[in-house]
């Protein structure tokens, strides 16, 4: 480990002697292969990158993968990274007056220029308020000194940072490569420029680009009623929209190259390539797939080349071959392919997330598993009836479904994994019902082909969650009580059935959390009031659910909006109009208002919506907005050859 | 048609070769636990190019085996393992290709051609460096007096399997003091005593032994322990 010998000191000889006291001290020791130290006064602009999770999550994120890497690669610019520590590690932090420190040099994270957090998901919220406290950085934007970090905010949920905007100095919305190189320059220029006009001075520079979300410079007005009357800038010089960026040729952006390989065990033990960023399928529910159009696929070329690179890097054995719909790109065939024949023989293991219900998706499956053990496969058929599928434009018909699973047991796939959703919006218990009599026909159908009785089939089930820029962002979330008694449903029809049920597994959670997710996802400015009210309560590590409590947000929902015309359920259950203003129609994902209310008037009559990789442009307003175009292939490439390995041989 | 589950999966060719690796686990490395070590070295062989052997079966994994392995928070001197190689090689050049993809703190040692006979047999004892910090010598004299006067001290540590009581004395064959910190020489029994059960009994014996700080705890040497004279033969030598 090299000595960093200039900047704040290092906070580990006062971390040391707590490590022997809490649990799995190696996630806060850093030196993780390919993790990167720079001294602090030879570089210009320094970021502090957070996944507010626990470091077993935090670290095979992606999004901080990547942008720790493009930061890092220029010499005046540093980037380290902190993570969410555990309740045992806070206390002792707290005993002994250890600030939140960075992994990579054990920096105070107080001491960076940014601090950016990057949410998957909105039950990060409570861990940012607790990675502030402990860096002495006060919670709300306002309270912030002259010299405290600028807290930005990315990631898909900063599509709707609402609810947190108390909280964040700015917010980006999309990829994060170029923009966070933009950001790092207007910081550069404005330390250049004797840092005109204090803190600021720079959110306004940053706000001015029309790239950058400064919540502050936004003045959010209520209705009686409780519903938004108007968000506007309160100054010159701020934009009335924000929009997202796009990094258009994948291609010249092959990050993760060196991706850090902790010592610590992670949830994702494995070496992942973005295929491709975007999806055109159109579903409804799916704010992914919304918010990062257009499609834009990486070549075959690069896939390979990152492939062997990652893997000579890292030295993983597994290599994950990731986008939200991977058997779309146009040349999966061949990439999968081509890569089997490069790696067969050798102990790397290919993965595709096999999502698609397709029997292509069972022909890749097994190319990539030539020798290897053919346990499960997963499919999303998502609705348990046509109708459902239909209304969340889902093409898959019963039959597609019945066809692909038998291509999956027959080819000796053992067991089929399905995930659906409940509480969509129009479900009925029919259609909830319906998904044991489809994973029925899944066995029958598994049986009959296979010759064998132990194959088995295991129904995944998720609640629903309205999220802001999808068609459903004005559908009224399905209450708890509702979608746990059609679970119940489901599992009586499921176990009651002696023939099957012991050959289908289920898998589901109460529906509470949702409604918490829901509150959180579509929540305006109140919200924050609430976050923080949690976060006072001991509310931690919300997406897990030993951590969780519902009974703690309710309450705390119901106290801070005593009083108030809105609630938990005018947040959740309550469907919203085409004429009510969203907390987030000021920020731009690219989609055309009108277009997301057609599709959701689509969704209400049960029209379907082809995708336009294949079919003509539906005017979903991202490609002229943002100025993008889809990027598919086929290129026609082909994989390049490997060079040989080290010798290590006897010499003789 | 394509293989299924059902057939026999591919069989690997056996080893050619066994090294046997001395490593070290240094500095703050020394928080890594047994597990993630072995998750990072089978990274670190695939990274070096080190040409392994694998194991038959569904999930084939490379032939490592692993000598006794230090406690988590424990660093060491002396680790041991062994390796199966598919192809001769020079132990040399794989003890600099294996200690130059480690991550830092990982540090390999030695690497020689493994001599007959089990790791274990050869790994019978360890001598242990304690360290800690704010207490004076003559509390550590009293204590160590204290204990190793008694025959047995029987001491409490949490297991996989829960609570468990042993006997922290009889695998304890010598203690010295040295600049304020504990020398012990521990024989390998079953069940295990390791340094904190050394402390642990400490403390019974002698309530002024309360360590502030907690101890940093270091392996020195590892190999065939002579219980008479307490010297300790380095395994292949």
């Amino acid at each position: 480990m090299s000595m960093i010998a200039t900047g704040p000191p290092s906070v580990f000889p006062r971390l040391e002697p707590l490590l022997p006291r809490v649990s799995k001290p190696i996630q806060y020791v850093g030196g993780e292969l390919n993790s990167v130290t720079k001294e602090w006064e030879a570089v210009e602009v320094r970021w502090c990158l957070s996944y507010p999770d626990a470091y077993e999550v935090g670290l095979p994120n992606q999004g901080i993968a990547i942008l720790y890497e493009v930061l890092n690669e220029h010499d005046w610019i540093l980037a380290e990274r902190t993570y969410a520590v555990w309740p045992d590690m806070e206390a002792l932090m707290r005993e002994h007056a250890v600030p939140q420190f960075t992994l990579d040099s054990h920096r105070p994270v107080g001491e960076f220029d940014v601090f950016g957090l990057s949410f998957a998901t909105e039950l990060g919220y409570t861990n940012m308020l607790t990675a502030l406290d402990l860096a002495g950085i006060p919670i709300h934007a306002h309270d912030r000194r002259e010299h405290d970090p600028i807290v930005l905010a990315g990631g898909h949920a900063a599509f709707n940072p609402e609810p947190i905007a108390d909280f964040l100095d700015a917010a980006v919305l999309g990829d994060g490569e170029e923009i966070a190189l933009t950001i790092s320059a207007a910081i550069r220029e404005w330390k250049a420029d004797g840092r005109t006009g204090g803190r600021d001075g720079l959110l306004l520079r940053l706000a001015a680009g029309g790239g950058v979300y400064v919540p502050k410079f936004y003045d959010v007005d209520y209705l009686p009623d409780g519903r938004i009357h108007r968000v506007a800038p309160n100054r010159g010089g701020v934009p009335f929209r924000v929009s997202k960026h796009t990094v258009m040729d994948l291609d010249n952006w092959p990050y993760p190259k060196k991706p850090l390989v902790p010592l610590a065990e992670t949830v994702h033990e494995r070496y992942a390539v973005e295929i491709f960023r975007g999806c055109t399928r159109g579903c409804r529910f799916c704010q992914a797939g919304m918010i990062t159009r257009p499609v834009r696929e990486r070549s075959i070329e690069v896939i390979g080349e990152m492939v062997q690179r990652g893997i000579e890097t890292t030295g993983l054995e597994e290599v994950g071959l990731l986008s939200l719909s991977s058997s779309d790109h146009s040349e999966i065939g061949e990439i999968t392919r081509q890569l089997a024949d490069r790696y067969e023989g050798s102990n790397i293991s290919l993965s595709l997330p096999s999502t698609r219900v397709d029997a292509f998706n069972v022909d890749l499956a097994n190319e990539l598993s030539r020798n290897g053990r053919r346990s499960g496969l997963t499919f999303a058929p998502e609705g348990g009836t046509e109708r459902m599928r239909k209304v969340i434009n889902k093409m898959v018909t019963e039959d597609d479904l019945v066809r692909t699973v038998a291509a999956a047991y027959s080819h000796g796939w053992r067991q089929v994994k399905l995930y659906f959703m409940c509480g969509l919006p129009t479900e009925t218990d029919e259609d909830v019902l319906a998904i044991a009599k489809l994973a029925k026909r899944v066995i029958a159908t598994g049986r009959e082909v296979s010759g064998r009785r132990d194959i088995r089939c295991t129904v995944s089930i998720g609640g629903f969650v309205p999220k802001p820029h999808t068609p459903f962002q004005w559908t009224a979330q399905c209450d708890h009580e509702t979608v746990d008694a059609r679970l119940g449903k489901l599992r009586d029809a499921i176990r009651g059935d002696r023939q099957y049920s012991r050959a289908i597994g289920f898998r589901y959670h109460d529906g509470k959390p949702s409604v918490i997710e829901g509150l959180l996802s579509r929540g305006d400015r109140r919200v924050g009031e609430i976050i923080e009210a949690v976060w006072r309560d001991g509310g931690r590590f919300d997406g897990w659910s030993e951590h969780f409590s519902y009974e703690r947000w309710a309450a705390c929902t119901e106290q801070c909006l005593a009083g108030s015309v809105v609630d938990l359920d005018w947040y959740t259950t309550r469907e919203r109009d085409y004429a009510e203003v969203l907390p987030w129609d000021h920020l731009d994902a690219g989609l055309d208002r009108e277009w997301l209310w057609e599709d959701w008037q689509d969704a209400l009559d049960e029209v379907e919506v082809p995708d336009c990789r294949w079919t003509p442009c539906f005017e979903c307003g991202v490609c002229p907005e943002l100025d993008t175009t889809i990027q598919i292939g086929p290129t026609g490439r082909k994989l390049l050859p490997l060079t040989p390995v080290a010798d290590l041989s006897k010499t003789r | 048609m394509a293989p299924t589950s059902r057939t026999q999966p591919e069989q690997h060719p056996p080893p050619v070769q066994w090294l046997r690796v001395k490593y070290a686990k240094r500095g703050r490395a020394r928080f890594t636990s047994h597990r993630d070590f072995g998750r990072a070295f089978e990274r670190s062989l695939r990274r070096a190019g080190v040409p392994m052997a694998y194991s038959s079966g569904f999930s084939p994994h490379p032939r490592i085996s692993y000598g006794n392995a230090a406690p988590t928070g424990a660093a060491s001197e002396a680790e041991y393992l062994e390796i199966g190689l598919v192809a001769m090689c020079d132990p040399d050049k794989v003890r600099d290709a294996l200690d130059a993809s480690l991550p830092p703190g990982l540090d390999v040692i030695e690497v020689v051609a493994a001599t007959h006979g089990a790791l274990a047999d050869e790994l019978t004892g360890s001598r242990w460096q304690v360290e800690l910090p704010g207490l004076p010598a003559a509390t550590l004299k009293t204590a160590v007096e204290a204990f190793l006067a008694t025959d047995a001290v029987p001491v409490q540590r949490m297991t996989k399997t829960g609570m468990r009581e042993f006997d922290s004395r009889t695998s304890v064959v010598k203690i010295d003091v040295e600049n304020a910190r504990l020398i012990v020489t521990l024989a390998h029994q079953i069940p295990l005593v390791r340094p904190d059960d050394v402390l642990a009994g400490l403390r019974s014996a002698s309530p002024a032994f309360a360590p502030i700080d907690p101890p940093v705890v270091t392996r020195l040497a590892q190999g065939r322990l002579d219980l008479e004279s307490g010297t300790i033969t380095e395994p292949g030598r």
